[in-house]
């Protein structure tokens, strides 16, 4: 008769014999099976020309149309703000309603409903600058979401699934850019995507397809080819508050340092 | 309307995304766990630091903290957008965020919490289920009591005077292991707001100190006004009790409270509170010397917009107040109430102001928020997130308290 301790050790010494084949065997893991296959990778990246920029608004309102955010909503995921440097060197800045209906007048709004009427020959410069989640490649929001709710897709782009949001704010708070809101209708995360549902099938993204400047621009930055991409590599460009390390990809030309 | 628009004003230059989004509860959230962090502090100063003159609000803050725990994670349910997907966390929970680990956390402290009122209060479960066991004719409620407590036992009966040291020595272990593991439990929810790299005025690793220090001062003046409250009703019920019916207990057979048991409680909300203060000093001095480009903005906020909430209520009354009312001489009950509340009301206006002053500026550091507390509400939205919601979770505890005080008395010691 085979004793308890036999049979314990038998069992063991099987378990072990039969592990180690496995052992040759090596957990896959589907981005590294993406790098072995040698697919030329895509890095979505975005160019703001702010000098080309009028202020019109047309991108704010083909974005909303295309992504569904109510029109009358306070929130955007892209907007345009207005800088207005005075002669007595204090700086105004709006994005009344984010830019949608573009800068019909030349009052700036102020808060609690009040605006400041400027006079033109008091204005020393004036400029306009579109804005947009900046698709950081080290993103903040990714990284505090408790439920991985939101995520970087791997040709750059951060994804928002609203399937699985539970609404905590956390990532609105943690992005520096004021990028994220809640959605009026949905009520979870919200934020711009570079429009993934169409550049994914080769389209451009609505505001881009929108801006009649061209202020807006977007392509795949790993491309030697792409015009946005020699772009940001032969000529001056810059980033929105690098000092957070978050490492974002939208570029502009033409950035002044009032621009926050 | 959007989310947060209904009680945000926005004042100069905020991006059109920005509005008030963490409010009231994500106040109550911090102040509530810290609740609980500091009431078993105070609990563990008497099992595993033995010192004696906290025996009886030992006891008492251990079930308080067990209360109160029930109570701190509900801001955060009642906050986020789908309540109902909080269980998302623990389905995949995504370990680069703070709050990811927050069940891990809670249900580790809370296993330690449960266990150690078990060890404390076995003997009792058992004295009040054998007697009912051999009962015959028992009545309803008796039935309902007495497989409450039989359940409660977990089968175990052994009361003899060894397995009772045995227990001791359990609880002094669970009340070690459990200190860190309160403070870890508050330290995080400090890091949750002290890693946010984008707001200015959260951004600092003394958070998470900073909150554990408060923290323990909020658990002990809350455990300390909650056991003078108590006794004081006790007192009263005993002397309208003892006019009605001569033969129950009279007034001078019951014990009152304890100075020394308040002294000696007040000693270490000072020391806590010393700490607390110290560092936030620490943390504004910082700031203000070293005066990097976000001090402007945030210059404006401390000094300007957010005076009264930090030096007046914050400082001067929640703290300096409360640090005089201690530090003469001659405590008695009526002063040791009046600091208790204020030092309570200068935790929460902590809380307040790491939550609402850091969202009282605008990302652009060329603008402001304010904060609109909806007091009426017309929907489930501004209820939760107002004056209701903040009040209607500050009562739970002390529900859940009355109701936990019925199975792990908190005065049997004195019978």
């Amino acid at each position: 008769m085979i004793t308890r301790r036999d049979f314990i050790k038998y069992s063991m010494q099987g378990i072990a014999i039969t592990a180690i084949p496995f052992t040759a065997m090596e957990l896959l893991k589907p981005s590294g099976l993406l790098a072995a296959k040698d697919i030329k990778k895509i890095r979505w990246g975005f160019l703001v020309d702010t000098r080309k920029c009028v202020g019109c608004g047309m991108c704010v309102k083909a974005c909303q149309l295309e992504n569904e955010i109510p029109c009358d909503a306070n929130v955007s995921r892209t907007w345009v703000e207005r800088y207005v440097l005075l002669k007595d060197g204090r700086v105004l800045a709006d994005s009344p309603k984010a830019a949608r209906d573009g800068f019909i007048s030349s009052s700036i709004e102020m808060g609690h409903g009040k605006y400041e009427d400027v006079k033109k020959e008091d204005i020393e410069k004036a400029f306009f600058v579109p804005k947009l989640c900046n698709q950081c490649e080290n993103p903040p929001c990714v990284q505090v979401c408790p439920v991985g709710a939101t995520y970087q897709t791997t040709d750059g782009v951060v994804l928002v699934d609203r399937k699985w949001c539970i609404g905590c704010g956390y990532c609105v708070m943690a992005c520096p850019y004021g990028a994220r809101f809640f959605h009026p209708v949905h009520h979870t995360a919200e934020k711009c995507n570079f429009c993934y549902h169409r550049i994914t099938k080769g389209l451009k993204t609505a505001c881009v397809q929108a801006c009649p400047f061209g202020a807006r621009l977007i392509g795949n930055i790993n491309d030697p080819n792409d015009e946005v991409g020699r772009i940001i590599r032969t000529e001056r460009v810059s980033v929105l508050k690098d000092e957070f390390g978050t490492k974002p990809q939208v570029y502009y030309l033409g950035l002044s340092k009032e621009v926050i | 309307m959007v989310h947060g628009e209904i009680w945000t004003l926005k004042e100069l230059f905020v991006y059109p995304n920005e509005y008030i989004y963490w409010s009231i509860q994500i106040v109550m959230y911090p102040f509530m766990t810290g609740l609980v962090a500091g009431a078993f502090v105070l609990s563990s100063l008497y099992h595993v630091f033995g010192i004696k003159e906290l025996k009886d609000i030992a006891r008492f803050a251990l079930v308080f903290s067990f209360a109160l725990l029930f109570a701190a994670p509900i801001p955060i349910v009642l906050h986020i957008q789908y309540p109902f997907r909080s269980m998302n966390v623990f389905l995949t929970p995504h370990f680069t965020s703070a709050i990811a680990t927050f069940g891990i956390v809670f249900f580790s402290y809370g296993a330690i919490v449960a266990s150690e009122l078990w060890f404390l209060y076995r003997k009792h479960f058992v004295e009040v289920s054998l007697p009912l066991k051999e009962k015959k004719d028992k009545t309803l409620l008796e039935w309902i009591k007495f497989v409450i407590f039989r359940t409660l036992t977990l089968g175990v009966y052994d009361i003899s005077e060894e397995s009772l040291k045995r227990d001791e020595k359990a609880i002094k272990i669970l009340a070690g292991v459990g200190i860190p593991v309160a403070c870890f439990l508050h330290g995080y929810a400090g890091f949750i707001f002290g890693s946010v790299k984008a707001n200015a005025l959260w951004m600092t690793p003394l958070m998470p100190v900073i909150f554990i220090m408060s923290a323990i001062v909020s658990g002990i003046a809350l455990c300390l006004l909650t056991y003078i409250i108590v006794m004081e009703i006790r007192k009263i019920k005993v002397k309208v009790k003892s006019l009605r019916k001569p033969w129950m207990p009279k007034l001078e057979d019951v014990k009152g409270i304890e100075m020394s048991v308040i002294r000696i409680t007040a000693k270490y909300l000072l020391l806590f509170m010393m700490f607390a203060i110290t560092l936030e000093l620490l943390d504004l001095v910082f700031r203000g010397y070293t005066a990097v480009k976000h001090w402007d903005i945030l210059r404006t906020v401390i000094y300007d917009k957010e005076f009264t909430n930090i030096f007046i209520l914050q400082y001067g009354m929640g703290t300096l107040i409360p640090f005089i009312i201690f530090l003469v001489p001659g405590l008695t009950i009526k002063r040791a109430v009046v600091g208790l509340v204020l030092a309570l009301m200068g935790v929460f206006m902590m809380r307040w102001n790491v939550v609402i002053g850091g969202q009282a500026f605008s990302l652009t550091l060329s603008g402001y928020m304010e904060y609109v507390m909806p007091i009426i509400p017309h929907d489930w939205e501004t209820f939760k997130e107002g004056l209701g919601g903040a009040v209607s979770i500050f009562i739970l505890p002390f529900a859940l308290f009355w109701v936990f005080a019925k199975i792990f008395p908190v005065f049997g010691t004195d019978k």
